[in-house]
């Protein structure tokens, strides 16, 4: 009979020994289950400035589903075509709910101090989302492929320009234009409203602020 | 087609045939449809907080009456 090799004896106390187990176990350590998923919240969420949080994520969940299908079809079928009007409508729309709600949201947590509790990331990752929306649903403007897009695009040329910023981002190159808008900027957002509903999961929601006592 | 009678019907109620409107306030220059926007966030921003989310009384006073237990 065999004595366990030394490699397969498991002990709980011990560190582990590979990358993957480390990242396993600070993952874990950040954000156990419970906390990840809970089951229910501290009625001070009960708000609909939380609403206008959701809504920006349903909000995001259509314009990546409608925005998948348009690149899927092309140009010619967003213009040409019933229901690729209907799509383009559908990206657009989506686009204005996510802008409108999470300025309402981005609004009530700025009153509200959410930053307050070591909580400074999620406000971060919630106000910068804000910031790389904005390019995202610009160059959209540019990708659309119609004489609006051509008026935008030499237009903002300029401003680009004048700020030197013009030989990196060239707003009359459909190429880079379209792939700032379907790719880049894109899996930027997601990023960012990952990390900000991971960072809210495990910080929590902010409390309302201590009553002054007199 | 029912869809396109009422694009019909909207486009007739809302010319779109022409220059967007601009307010000009000094340095400001916004479109009227923008300018609406705004408007209606930060009408939707006072209801949001002046508003009582459904039910949250009813939390609020069962979590008061478990605490005075």
């Amino acid at each position: 009979m065999s004595a366990t090799p030394a490699h397969a004896q498991t002990d709980a106390t011990r560190p582990p020994a590979s990358w993957t187990g480390r990242v396993r176990e600070a993952a874990v350590a950040a954000l156990p289950p419970e906390k990840l998923l809970p089951e229910g919240q501290p009625t001070y969420v009960a708000s609909w400035i939380y609403v206008f949080g959701v809504a920006s994520l349903a909000s995001l969940v259509v314009i990546v589903g409608s925005g998948s299908i348009l690149a899927l079809k092309g140009p010619a079928w967003w213009h040409y075509t019933g229901v690729g009007h209907f799509f383009n409508s559908v990206h657009l729309w989506a686009v204005e709910l996510f802008f409108f709600a999470m300025v309402v949201h981005l609004w009530g947590k700025y009153w509200m101090a959410a930053w307050r509790g070591g909580r400074a990331r999620v406000w971060v990752t919630g106000a910068v989302t804000f910031l790389v929306a904005i390019p995202c649903a610009l160059t959209g403007y540019v990708s659309q492929q119609n004489f609006d897009a051509q008026w935008i695009s030499t237009q903002a040329k300029d401003a680009m320009n004048s700020v030197g910023a013009g030989a990196f981002f060239n707003l009359t190159n459909f190429g880079q234009m379209y792939s700032y808008h379907v790719l880049l900027l894109p899996a930027a957002v997601i990023a960012l409203v990952a990390a900000h509903v991971l960072l809210v999961r495990r910080h929590g929601v902010v409390p309302p602020p201590p009553l002054e006592k007199r | 087609m029912p869809f396109a009678v009422s694009v019909g019907a909207l486009g007739a109620v809302f010319n779109l045939n022409h220059p967007a409107h601009v307010v000009e306030w000094h340095f400001i220059s916004l479109s009227v449809a923008n300018v609406v926007v705004i408007g209606l966030m930060l009408v939707v921003f006072v209801v949001a907080i002046a508003l009582p989310f459904p039910g949250a009384a009813r939390r609020d006073a069962a979590r008061r009456s478990e605490e005075t237990r």
